[in-house]
């Protein structure tokens, strides 16, 4: 961005701020009349900024705060499909503690975040790392890496449920031409949750390539040419300058796929088109189960109890992290 | 250096070489495999080659003339082009007023609207479908929009770029007489354009690929947006691949050109949104 140029009329405020010449009444009015000027500036701008935000701040309210409330309260109550409500106390939270398929699925969703998260860290650094280097083309192969991203999630679930199918499916076709066994990727409860991480990982490792390449580029390069010329490896470079350097980024990158793998913001699409929670429920995710209930069976007094767990878990999870980075510094030193 | 070492160094310079591109083309190769897919006929689907033998276009005239895939994606467009225009100008009031104007309360409100950047769609679906539902909004256009133009990130992006204008614009204007709405419409929005065209494609590529909102919803076909249509076509027909990986292929494409012409925007706007 440019600067733009200083206009003479800034100048000027600063010329009458400064005027200290005058002294006597008439100084005592024109600095009362000052106060009412800044008075009435500063009320003008109050009016103005709160109707600047009122449509976000209204809309965030009713769409964003309200709801997260209600999830809170919402699972002391039964709801059925019309909208009707009783309260039940704690009977929702009850019978969640013994809701076999809910501890299930929040073992999947502890199973998926302890995978996905590690996964995309190494692989979006990595990737970073490699089309850092000065190679031909360069730019091309980054936008390769990227290019899934842009794809919607469903299209994403579409193409991989077709590439997996059993014995004909793309990917068992490769396999058995290097003469390796075809499996049921799909199907199989021990492999389902795998073949899930593995398209996610792959769907979001250009978006996080894109987060450390711009990490990477604030480490100054004087760095690493003062390490060469002590005889560095590569290896050392890495331990010693780029990764205590990429601090703030590598906090961004884990809060985020922390938080997104826990609610489920790509599992959630993945899952409903690729194995809808099966087989054997080992794909089915805490938010995809709450979905079920709440949607399914219209359980939603229910499906909010669960969720209210989530949120609280999201809530450790965001106060943990920002008090590890005291209030959102990503920076430690 | 020089001697046996620039050669050692030459053949690991190609073997970089040779792996970023052999990965990086291995990653796209899903999407090609699609588009090769969409034009192959039923019988060739499962066919590993990445040619087709027998390629035909009749995948795509069945989705269009024997659904209403036309009105899906007109639906789509106009759902994802109001959020993001909408979403937009009011993300820029708010940035524009969080950074530039002095107002009782705004460090508070803008942490509390900060605080909101972490609460994803799956984790409250339950209680926005009820709110929604009372406020009449199921199964019409405006459940769809409205409930998806409200988002912090918005907001914090454009209030960092509102930020990095210097203030004695504003100050000069104020000495003019001007008002604060015209100081934001004639002075702060021509200047934000930049962010602005980044963040537009940013907004319709999401809302877009939106999948789960319009789910829930919208039960009446007339309404589908087209990921909720292709989603449904699938659990239908879902044996007929070559039908739906062409469907995939039409919803796929709009976000693929976007992608293409407009990479450098996207990038940036993922950029600024690493927290520094």
């Amino acid at each position: 961005m440019t600067d733009p140029p200083r206009t003479s009329l800034g100048n000027s405020v600063r010329n009458t701020d400064g005027s200290k010449g005058i002294r006597g009444p008439r100084r005592k009015a024109l600095s009362e009349r000052r106060a009412r000027a800044f008075w009435t500036h500063s009320r003008k701008e109050s009016i103005a900024a709160f109707l600047f935000i009122l449509p976000d701040s209204i809309g965030l309210l009713i769409f964003v705060a309200v709801p997260m409330l209600l999830s809170l309260s919402l699972g002391f109550f039964s709801v059925d499909g019309f909208g009707g409500y009783k309260f039940v106390g704690l009977a929702n939270y009850n019978r969640m503690f013994h809701d076999v398929l809910f501890l299930k699925s929040l073992w999947v969703t502890i199973l998926y975040v302890l995978i996905l998260v590690p996964g995309l860290y190494v692989s979006g650094l990595g990737l970073a790392l490699l089309v850092r280097q000065k190679i031909p083309f360069i730019g091309v192969w980054r936008s390769l890496f990227f290019m899934p991203y842009v794809v919607s999630l469903v299209v994403i679930g579409l193409i991989w449920q077709v590439m997996l199918i059993d014995r004909i499916g793309f990917i068992n076709q490769m396999l058995e031409l290097v003469h390796l066994p075809s499996r049921s990727w799909l199907g199989d409860p021990s492999l389902a949750l795998g073949a899930i991480l593995f398209v996610t990982i792959w769907f979001l490792m250009g978006y996080y390539m894109i987060i450390f390449l711009s990490g990477l580029q604030e480490i100054p390069r004087e760095y690493y040419e003062a390490a060469r010329i002590d005889g560095a490896s590569a290896w050392a470079m890495f331990t010693k300058i780029t990764l205590p350097l990429l601090q703030p980024t590598s906090f961004f990158v884990l809060l985020v796929s922390t938080v997104s793998a826990v609610s489920g913001s790509q599992a959630f699409d993945l899952v409903y088109v690729m194995t809808k929670g099966g087989p054997a429920n080992s794909t089915a995710l805490a938010v995809f189960y709450i979905y079920q209930q709440a949607f399914q069976f219209n359980n939603y007094g229910y499906a909010a109890a669960m969720a209210s767990s989530l949120v609280i878990v999201l809530m450790a999870i965001t106060i943990a992290l920002f008090m590890a980075t005291r209030g959102g510094r990503f920076h430690l030193t | 250096m020089r001697g046996p070492n620039s050669s050692e160094l030459r053949m690991s310079r190609i073997a970089l070489f040779l792996s970023t591109a052999v990965l990086s083309i291995l990653t796209a190769a899903p999407l090609v495999w699609m588009l090769s897919a969409a034009f192959k006929p039923p019988d060739e689907i499962f066919n590993s080659s990445l040619i087709p033998k027998h390629p035909t276009l009749e995948n795509f005239s069945y989705v269009f003339t024997q659904l209403p895939f036309t009105r899906y994606i007109l639906n789509t467009f106009f759902v994802a082009g109001t959020i993001t225009v909408v979403a937009l100008f009011f993300h820029s009031m708010a940035g524009y007023a969080f950074a530039r104007l002095k107002f009782p309360g705004r460090d508070l409100i803008f942490l509390s609207i900060f605080a909101t950047f972490l609460v994803s769609l799956p984790v409250i679906i339950v209680p926005l479908f009820i709110l929604v539902r009372r406020l009449g909004m199921v199964n019409n256009y405006a459940g769809l929009i409205i409930p998806a133009i409200f988002n912090a990130f918005g907001i914090f992006l454009l209030r960092q770029f509102y930020l990095g204008i210097p203030g004695e614009l504003q100050e000069a204007a104020i000495i003019d007489g001007a008002s604060y709405w015209s100081i934001y419409w004639n002075i702060m929005l021509p200047l934000s354009r930049p962010i602005l065209s980044a963040l537009a494609v940013f907004f319709f590529l999401v809302n877009w690929n939106s999948f789960l909102w319009p789910l829930t919803i919208t039960t009446n076909q007339d309404l589908w947006v087209v990921q909720v249509a292709i989603a449904s076509f699938h659990s239908q027909y879902s044996a007929a691949w070559n039908y739906i990986m062409a469907a995939s292929a039409v919803v796929a494409l709009p976000t693929l050109i976007l992608f293409f012409f407009f990479q450098r925007q996207l990038v940036e706007s993922i950029k600024t949104s690493g927290i520094k």
